[in-house]
């Protein structure tokens, strides 16, 4: 293990006012709006009862309560983990709606016609309005970089309930398969039976337990054999109640042959109270199969003194069951108060890949314990990971990460490359590989860096005209760039601004 | 175009005097070269023009046409026409210099109230001006001065001024870590910007690199002062007799 305080060893590059004006941040936060809309609760706290409940809202059947419920005495056993290096005051359960959903969707609407017009304006405020257009509207320079031919269909989902879906009837023409979770319990229980817990089992850890008891909407995506999705998938996750956990759950199922690429976003409004988001991702891919999961995660990042922000406790894994199956995760994780989220690659199959690509970005009193797993079990299997964590403020940021190579993964690779960056003199950036290596014909590369945006740097930029901001987004840019590149252009424009606002105000 | 009178410089973490009553003016359109021992306060005259912290300035006034600048950011001076080449151009990872350069020139113009560049127009100006100093476009896609041998990173300096059309240009020791040849491109490329709206400030320990960019005025500089100004000829006469005479005449 590595550390490396700021304050210590590290030359000190950026002057005494940057900490002051670093606490001078704030309402920079562009979604931190509310929407007035009229909700249904679930009674707060959580007991079967809940879990019964949350299965009924939905109407699913028998099979899914059981699962449900077998998952929620499971939890009640279970214990919160503390081994992350995050520090949060203790989360008390009995007090957090599991259960919130606008009124006017408690009769599903039939088609984005009928959704309630508030909800439609919403997502148009978030720059994702739900219409079937060519592209993702709200994204600066998407029309520059010509992007008249590509279509992305959006699953929006609010609070506890997706509002609605785009493109759908086009996708399924083609075979693809993308609706809500709840939808596709009651549509394709043959699908979401076999696979539901089979990449995350149901006890894999404390906040995936609690997820699968009370999970309530989420994406479900199925990609037949031999077919490339026509266009790219996307969920947008909203935060909008008060005192409410979101627990979403995605499934995508990639059958031999097939690709797709996933977008996912979140955000949420500004509040002082903290909020609960516990989810899940399962990625299931067949033989030659490749899916590409990208997430702009934005929530809610508490203020400049580090009050209110989402805690963001989440499970992604991809399970590569089939020979030559490929994945790639890609995160922008710029907000969340606390962020524990470790997106990881089963290499079942032999010959198949996990790349991971993260950049984590806290500022003010954000704590980020963020990293990936690569676990290695079939031959020749390759993995990489790029990971670029900053750090400003008095934020703590770390990269955790488990490379394994099995006995039977012969002749499998990783290289892992990972970069702190440092702004001011009170934040921390932590390092944790963990590598286990049990047979002598793989190899294990693993290099780390750590730096600060130095006066030199930014002197340099400011002397050329550009101004301290710019400068330190320019620079922060330019450390992140093999992973904005990794992204699809849509959200690689936004990622771009978004780390150049996360850092507002982190230099004086 | 530049007027420095009676400027006194401390810097800021120890309270140690570096420039001691600097004064000097330079005319539109003309060259100065200031040569001196090291230490004397040459790199931090170019630094406090340029407004970098860690320096405090406890007495006197710079000009830049007739406005006074040590109230203003650097990014305002620059936007006003002040650019500084830099003895050790820095290596920013991951930025293009295409990026760079845009992002330079954009910020400028949007100080001074003027049009973005586009893209396109952007491209074809940074290309032109490449090609009058012989600057392979290759070097315009690579990460700013990373990988970039010493000759690379000056020649990068003078593209940047080529692209800025600053009024005011200040080289640091450009010619340090040079060999001859890249000396002369370097030499060539500055000899190619002068023009009668454009000033220079050439800081320099050795008279070579004035054998190439001729200066119209010479100005020996020593613990902090201007001890001595003339044409030329002084510029020789330290490569003939070193500092020590000139001094020794001083003092």
């Amino acid at each position: 293990m590595t550390s490396l305080e700021a304050n210590d060893s590290v030359k000190d590059g950026v002057d005494q006012e940057t900490v002051e004006a670093v606490r001078n941040v704030g309402g920079h936060y562009k979604y931190g709006w509310e929407t007035e809309i009229e909700m249904d609760y679930a009674p707060k706290g959580l007991d079967s009862d809940i879990v019964r409940l949350i299965s009924a809202k939905n109407n699913e059947p028998e099979w899914m309560t059981n699962w449900r419920l077998d998952a929620f005495s499971r939890w009640e056993k279970m214990e919160e983990p503390n081994w992350a290096m995050v520090d949060y005051p203790k989360i008390d359960y009995q007090d957090i709606y599991y259960y919130a959903s606008p009124k006017s969707m408690a009769e599903k609407p039939k088609s984005l016609d009928d959704v309630d017009p508030k909800l439609l304006e919403t997502y148009k405020k978030l720059g994702i309005p739900l219409k079937e257009q060519l592209i993702l509207a709200g994204v600066e320079g998407a029309e520059e970089a010509n992007l008249d031919e590509r279509k992305v269909a959006v699953d929006a989902v609010f609070d506890s309930v997706s509002i609605g879906t785009t493109f759908k009837d086009e996708l399924r023409k083609a075979g693809v398969i993308f609706c809500s979770i709840s939808e596709a319990i009651t549509d394709y229980p043959e699908l979401v039976k076999k696979y539901l817990g089979s990449v995350v089992p149901v006890t894999d850890n404390y906040f995936a337990t609690l997820n699968s008891a009370v999970f309530s909407d989420g994406s479900f995506v199925y990609i037949p054999e031999g077919v490339r999705c026509p266009m790219e998938l996307s969920t947008y996750f909203r935060i909008n109640a008060e005192n409410t956990g979101q627990f979403e759950r995605t499934l995508i199922i990639a059958e031999k042959g097939s690709y797709v690429s996933y977008l996912e976003g979140c955000t949420a409004p500004k509040r002082d109270t903290n909020q609960l988001h516990a989810a899940i991702v399962e990625l299931v891919i067949l033989e030659d199969a490749e899916v590409k999961y990208s997430t702009v995660q934005n929530w809610y990042p508490g203020d400049e003194n580090g009050l209110g922000g989402i805690y963001n406790f989440v499970t992604k894994r991809a399970d590569c069951r089939g020979d030559r199956s490929k994945v790639m995760w890609t995160q922008v994780e710029t907000g969340s108060a606390v962020t524990w989220k470790y997106p990881s690659c089963i290499l079942r199959g032999n010959e198949s890949q996990g790349e991971f690509y993260s950049i984590a970005i806290a500022n003010n009193f954000q704590q980020a314990d963020t990293g990936t797993k690569m676990i290695h079990l079939g031959k020749n299997t390759k993995s990489r990971i790029v990971s670029k964590g900053i750090s400003a403020g008095n934020a703590q940021n770390t990269y955790r990460g488990l490379v394994t190579m099995h006995p039977k993964a012969t002749s499998s690779r990783n290289y892992t490359q990972c970069d702190s960056l440092l702004i001011g003199n009170k934040c921390g950036a932590h390092t944790v590989p963990y590598i286990e290596v049990k047979n002598n014909s793989s190899r294990v590369e693993h290099e780390a860096t750590t730096s600060k945006v130095d006066d030199d740097q930014l002197f340099y930029c400011r002397q050329r005209g550009v101004n301290e901001e710019d400068a330190v987004a320019l620079v922060v840019n330019g450390f992140c760039k093999e992973v904005l590149q990794a992204l699809p252009m849509e959200f690689a424009m936004e990622a771009q601004q978004l780390v150049a606002i996360s850092l507002e105000g982190s230099v004086g | 175009m530049l007027k420095i009178t009676n400027l006194k410089v401390e810097l800021e973490e120890e309270s140690k005097e570096i420039l001691k009553g600097i004064n000097l003016e330079i005319e539109s359109g003309s060259v100065h070269a200031i040569m001196g021992p090291n230490g004397s306060g040459k790199s931090t005259l170019s630094y406090v023009l340029s407004g970098k912290k860690g320096y405090k300035v406890t007495n006197g006034e710079v000009e830049l046409a007739g406005e006074p600048i040590l109230e203003l950011e650097p990014e305002e001076r620059a936007a006003s026409g002040l650019f500084l080449a830099f003895q050790y151009p820095v290596e920013i990872p991951g930025v293009g210099n295409m990026t760079f350069l845009r992002t330079a020139m954009n910020s400028q113009r949007k100080f001074r109230g003027e049009a973005e560049l586009s893209a396109a127009d952007f491209l074809k100006l940074v290309r032109e001006k490449a090609k009058e100093l012989k600057i392979d476009a290759e070097m315009l896609k690579r990460p700013v001065n990373v990988g970039f041998s010493g000759g690379e990173k000056k020649r990068n300096e003078i593209l940047q001024m080529a692209l800025l059309e600053p009024k005011m240009c200040v080289l640091d020791e450009t010619d340090s870590g040079l060999d001859v040849d890249a000396m002369k491109l370097v030499a060539d490329g500055v000899n190619a910007l002068r023009d009668k709206g454009r000033s220079f400030l050439v800081i320099t320990h050795y008279q070579r690199l004035l054998d190439h960019i001729k200066p119209d005025f010479v100005h020996i500089m020593a613990d902090g002062r201007i001890i001595k100004s003339g044409g030329p000829e002084l510029a020789l006469q330290v490569e003939n007799n070193g500092y020590s005479d000139l001094l020794a005449e001083v003092q």
